[in-house]
């Protein structure tokens, strides 16, 4: 670019605008932070910015949203909490071991047909997982019956997790196996060929070679599934939403957002809880995170 | 809407140490049957051991594939051509009403409206941070800044700005920003924003916006600094100037992952659900296809009609997924 446009890019007006947009940007966060630490009777009479003329701090909406509840629940949101991370770390782990696994034999076996099965989950992309709700969701409850016989019978898996690891497992699969096989089809062939020549079978051969040399790979899809898996609504809702036993933190917030009237400093405490855990996750393996997002770029 | 739990029977700690040890045991049983699997299937040699490397390899992803997906998608295009209880034939009727009943029509319309603005505005916005945050100091701070609401769940996005459109009545103290912001300006009595449609389409659009913004600036970013600098320059030698070389070097340079940003957005814009649930639960006209289908599915338990919406968003994100992944393949073919 040219002198002139370079300096009035990076210019004043320019900074301006960037900084404008980011200041933006994080005000709603920073209204949400501020509120969550606000006493009760504050929050529901006055805008969180008159924190500023009238400071006055709390961590009490922390503890009553986990432990005490107020929205007439006994237990507070620390049990959704709970159910959040045991969806989240199940299907973040089951997806990925399938996946990479999956992704090996499609790049390093060979056999006929390997490539028609690539290409079909390749395609299996486009598939929106609304398409697979309602048959998946009757498979879960009744089992599979042509006329009156029962090929698979029902499993009685309400109120368990099992349905929505599996569900969150079988959405993850076809972006899981492309961007795995991408990544473990690159691996230099002279490693794996030597390897072959010194009698390791497949298994030896994933486990010692391919698992440490795709460990970047499998760590950047795993803090995507895990963050997806921990965000996500539809899911949940579909396959553990009607069960407190079950349902995560995203369910229930939804629930309460829903409501109009709600307790607000709870609300904003219980928002806030909700996305520190992503937070972390986010700030900690933010590069590995990066790279994951650009090569998932097209999850359907 | 699912029943609210209005009691959760042994929320005690007991109760998340159950759990806790169900994920565990979940966690390590899935790992032992593998680990085992890969003990016995490690000894079988020559002939065997590509075939039992493939079984215990392939035939776990495949058949969650097959039993998860395939089939499931499949039915749900055969449900769709059939009543509420899935058992009588109606034929194209669920498509017909989809495209004629005024409600509904109202809510295809409301989705072509989202898909349209919301992905161009992300995308054109993380476009101009992309090239104007390039150079400043603290680039990496602000495009972290930016890129946040990535990371905060869609839901937890509808509570943090439905405390910005948060309305009280005149006279009351206002505890949302935005009427804040108009009666700071000498707008006295602003209206409720979530029930002025159409602006409150265009309020959670705000949302998705502010989500998505970071996610098209980063992955531009990076397109951008990888345009190669000496063709840069060798525009600059022939005498093309700043904008000039912006709109006919860099921008073609940078126009295949420009769509692959676009068409990712308008994926997530066509399947989100959240937001309109969670801000407005799909009234005051808002409703959006991925809700409306949820809605038909399962609270008014009509599989037919909610299978039939399914099918035609299948059908509005083939084209966008489909070009991507055509895209792509042939990228990896050229590689």
């Amino acid at each position: 670019m040219s002198e002139r446009v370079r300096r009035s890019l990076s210019g004043p007006l320019a900074s301006l605008a960037v900084i404008v947009v980011t200041v933006l940007w994080t005000i709603p966060t920073f209204g949400l932070f501020v509120s969550s630490l606000r006493p009760a009777g504050q929050v529901a009479d006055s805008g969180w910015w008159t924190v500023f003329t009238h400071p006055s701090l709390t961590l009490a909406n922390y503890h009553t949203v986990l432990f005490e509840g107020g929205f007439g629940v006994s237990g507070g949101l620390m049990p959704y909490l709970v159910n959040s991370l045991a969806i989240a770390i199940p299907a973040t782990l089951f997806p990925l071991v399938i996946a990479a696994m999956a992704a090996y034999a499609l790049a390093w076996i060979r056999f006929k047909g390997s490539s028609v099965i690539f290409f079909g989950i390749f395609a299996l992309q486009v598939v929106p997982l609304q398409m697979a709700l309602i048959p998946l969701l009757r498979l879960f409850s009744q089992g599979v019956h042509v006329g009156n016989v029962a090929i698979i019978p029902s499993p009685h898996l309400a109120g368990t997790y099992v349905p929505v690891w599996v569900a969150h497992t079988i959405f993850a699969l076809p972006l899981a196996i492309f961007l795995l096989h991408n990544f473990i089809a690159q691996l230099p062939r002279e490693v794996m060929e030597a390897a072959v020549m010194d009698g390791a079978s497949h298994f030896k051969i994933f486990r010692s070679i391919v698992v440490p040399l795709a460990a970047p790979a499998l760590a950047s899809f795993a803090i995507f599934q895990f963050l997806w898996v921990w965000n996500d609504l539809l899911v949940a809702l579909t396959f553990a939403g009607g069960t407190p036993q079950v349902a995560p933190l995203t369910a229930r917030l939804a629930q309460l957002a829903g409501g109009f009237g709600s307790r607000w400093e709870l609300l904003t405490a219980g928002a806030f809880v909700s996305i520190v855990i992503p937070l972390i996750v986010f700030f900690s393996l933010q590069r590995f995170f990066v790279r994951g997002l650009v090569a998932g770029s097209v999850k359907g | 809407m699912p029943t609210a739990p209005t009691t959760l029977a042994d929320s005690t700690l007991a109760d998340a140490v159950t759990k806790s040890m169900n994920t565990a045991g979940a966690v390590i049983g899935f790992l032992a049957v593998l680990a085992a699997l890969f003990a016995v299937a490690g000894r079988a040699r020559g002939r065997w051991s590509r075939r039992t490397a493939l079984a215990v390899f392939l035939v776990p992803a495949l058949a969650l594939l097959t039993v998860g997906l395939l089939i499931p998608a499949v039915r749900t295009i055969y449900l769709s051509l059939h009543g509420a209880d899935g058992t009588r034939s109606v034929g194209m009727r669920n498509y017909v009403w989809a495209f004629t009943n005024d409600a509904i029509r109202q809510v295809l319309l409301n989705t072509v409206v989202w898909i349209v603005v919301a992905p161009i505005a992300a995308t054109a916005l993380g476009l101009g941070l992309a090239v104007l945050v390039d150079r400043m100091r603290h680039e990496a701070l602000y495009k972290a800044l930016i890129f946040l609401p990535m990371a905060v769940s869609f839901v937890g996005a509808s509570i943090i700005w439905k405390f910005v459109y948060e309305y009280r009545a005149p006279g009351e103290h206002q505890i949302g920003l935005l009427s804040q912001v108009f009666m700071t300006l000498g707008w006295k009595n602003p209206p409720n924003w979530l029930l002025s449609h159409p602006l409150n389409n265009f309020l959670l659009m705000v949302i998705l916006v502010w989500v998505q913004t970071g996610f098209a600036m980063v992955v531009l970013s990076a397109a951008i600094k990888a345009v190669p600098t000496d063709i840069v320059e060798a525009a600059k030698l022939d005498g093309a100037r700043g904008v000039r070389v912006f709109v006919f070097v860099t921008l073609p340079m940078i126009r295949n992952t420009m769509i692959v940003v676009l068409t990712t957005i308008m994926i997530t814009t066509l399947k989100v659900f959240d937001i309109v649930r969670t801000m407005t639960g799909g009234n005051f006209g808002t409703q959006v296809l991925a809700n409306e289908m949820y809605s038909q599915s399962f609270v008014q338990f009509n599989t037919g009609r909610g299978s039939a919406l399914a099918v035609i968003l299948f059908l509005a994100v083939l084209p966008l997924v489909g070009y991507n992944i055509v895209r792509l393949r042939k990228e990896r073919v050229a590689r």
